[in-house]
């Protein structure tokens, strides 16, 4: 765009408003069809899946193939009939809660430390947050498991030494979970009025009192939020587990193993409920916060 | 910050009483105590583990390693994958700048017009990630493949000839780890863009300069805290990346992720691979600090904290 056509556009005569006004008209399309187009592409991959999960494949093994065969319920009648999709998905089901969980104790107390307090130490902590989030993932995995490997050999605690598997899994999973909760908690932290805790302090006058009456509430949407990035962290997590898992399989580990010779349509099956189930805790999220917001 | 400054402030008068300020100080220790002891096991003790790791020799096949300060690991680890660590960087650099072109746009959108259906929108491009990233790059396959859901049908219709292919190419790596680590440089330059006055944009065109002037002048410096925090969300982890390079790449794609991978988990040769990852650590932290040093560490949590959001 030249200068010259600028000052033509911004000139306050009546003759070029409606020209200026319908280039306006036309341009102001393309930001939005992008937008949606972007979305389109974005969630290409899951049409397919959830598709191909209603896929009629009738050869043996059974595997997705490039190829539609037709309609047919038999996977979603059978999700768990393939050999270690069960177990692959107890192992998720049950490592995710639980690391979020002591994730999201560990890393709130971590949060309002840094975000309200200044202490010898902050620029330490700071720096190790920092690493946790800055190092590769790949780094950190191969850190862990150069750790389960040395463990059983170190002096005094090797009798501690977790057996690799499920155990250095839900491990691993708190440990680059906290960093993220705390994160999301000292951002509320930072914004929150302090004046509202110490007039509390002034009429109940216990600091503990005060925290868990005035404090707690006023920073548990972020807790919530960090407890729900932990468990999406961890359910989706492949390149830790696959360093510190030994032969015990997650989810995405099992469908990675699995791409390798194809992936049986009871992935994209299982693909598609957890798919749903985090829509419907979206949806909600949105709807309980439009509430509060209302309230 | 502010609320430090006022935090600061607050531990002014605390010297001049006794044991009950004393005490007050110890709080912040006893919050992270937990934290520290976790992370202190879990995080900082293996990086120094892998570092002693990478500086040990000794039989693969006999598996007994001695620590001996072999440092002979990383030259010769340096010198045998030069061509996949600079591929790692090349790729990851096109993959960067890729995916800031495809999300800028798009964000620049939601946050400007997005108006009361921003954060729905938002959503909206966060959805498929709800589904696991290794199911989704699988079904990239599928699209990408020779006679696949989308270059099939146009050879069907000769619109393309048969040799032609994408997958197991460079280039289908590339759009994968676009693909996957798009959200990455959504989010933080969602965030930057979101929190521009857009009474600074009008002022700009009160004063006479063009729609572009005004992009040009004061959205985009504006913008630049997010784009450094995208460029370092996006560029760190997709140089370590080896999924898409194994799910999606060839034999002529191979990442330095994909060694160190196939020597850590296959090979078993723990210092060769060690080596490799301190070797990538070192590089990330370097980039990651110059980024701190230019921008403040507060605008890196910029996208974790908008990821929490």
């Amino acid at each position: 765009m030249s200068t010259v056509a600028t000052e033509a556009a911004s000139l306050p005569s009546r003759s070029q408003a409606p020209l200026h006004q319908r280039k306006k008209r036309w341009t102001r399309f393309i930001l939005p069809t992008y937008t949606w187009l972007m979305i389109l592409y974005l969630t290409l991959p899951v049409f397919v899946m959830i598709l191909y999960s209603f896929n009629a494949i009738p050869v043996q093994p059974v595997r997705q193939t490039a190829k539609f065969w037709g309609f047919t319920l038999e996977w979603w009648r059978d999700p768990l009939g393939v050999a270690g999709l069960s177990e692959a998905l107890k192992n998720s089901l049950s490592i995710a809660p639980l690391s979020a969980a002591i994730a999201t104790v560990i890393g709130t107390l971590l949060g309002l430390a840094l975000g309200r307090y200044r202490f010898k130490g902050l620029a330490v902590v700071s720096f190790i947050i920092f690493i946790a989030i800055a190092v590769p993932e790949i780094v950190l995995g191969s850190s862990l498991l150069s750790l389960y490997v040395e463990w059983p050999s170190l002096p005094v605690i090797g009798a501690l030494a977790p057996a690799i598997g499920w155990a250095t899994i839900l491990l691993s999973h708190i440990s680059f979970s906290i960093a993220f909760v705390a994160i999301t908690v000292r951002a509320r932290v930072q914004g929150l009025d302090r004046s509202l805790e110490d007039a509390a302090q002034d009429l109940f006058a216990n600091p503990i009192v005060a925290f868990f009456k005035v404090t707690l509430p006023i920073i548990a949407p972020a807790i919530l939020a960090g407890f729900l990035l932990a468990f999406v962290l961890s359910l989706d997590d492949f390149v830790i587990t696959n360093f510190t898992s030994g032969s015990t399989f997650t989810f995405p580990t099992f469908v990675f193993g699995a791409s390798r010779i194809g992936i049986p349509p009871q992935v994209n099956v299982w693909g598609t409920i957890l798919f749903t189930a985090g829509i419907i805790a979206a949806v909600a999220s949105v709807l309980s916060g439009h509430r509060r917001d209302k309230a | 910050m502010a609320s430090e400054g006022a935090t600061l402030g607050e531990q002014e008068p605390a010297r001049g009483r006794g044991g009950w300020e004393a005490r007050r100080r110890r709080v912040p220790y006893w919050l992270m105590l937990p934290a520290a002891i976790f992370l202190l096991i879990l995080l900082v003790i293996p990086l120094f583990i892998l570092v002693y790791t990478s500086l040990q020799s000794g039989g693969v096949f006999s598996g007994d390693f001695a620590f001996t300060w072999n440092f002979s690991n990383y030259t010769d680890q340096l010198g045998q994958y030069q061509e996949q660590m600079l591929r790692s960087v090349v790729y990851a650099g096109l993959t960067t700048l890729l995916a800031l072109l495809l999300a800028y746009p798009m964000t620049y959108w939601i946050a400007f017009y997005g108006g009361r259906w921003k954060t729905s929108i938002l959503l909206l491009i966060l959805l498929p990630f709800f589904v696991s990233f290794v199911i989704r790059t699988v079904q990239w396959r599928f699209l990408l493949g020779d006679q696949g859901l989308i270059f099939g049908p146009l050879k069907d219709l000769g619109l393309l000839p048969d040799s032609f292919r994408v997958l197991a190419t460079p280039l289908a790596v590339i759009a994968g780890m676009t693909y996957n680590y798009l959200p990455f440089t959504a989010l933080p330059l969602y965030v930057a863009l979101e929190r521009i006055d857009e009474r600074l944009v009008e002022a700009a065109k009160d004063l006479y300069s063009s729609r572009y002037e005004a992009f040009r002048h004061v959205v985009w410096p504006l913008s630049l805290p997010g784009v450094f925090a995208a460029f370092l969300l996006t560029f760190v982890p997709a140089t370590g990346d080896y999924v898409n390079a194994s799910v999606l790449g060839g034999t002529n794609t191979t990442m330095i992720g994909n060694i160190i991978q196939e020597k850590f988990l296959q090979e078993l040769n723990y210092p060769e691979a060690a080596a490799l990852s301190v070797i990538l650590m070192i590089v990330m932290l370097i980039l990651a600090s110059i980024y701190a040093k230019v921008l403040g560490t507060e605008d890196s949590a910029l996208a974790a904290g908008a990821t929490g959001a």
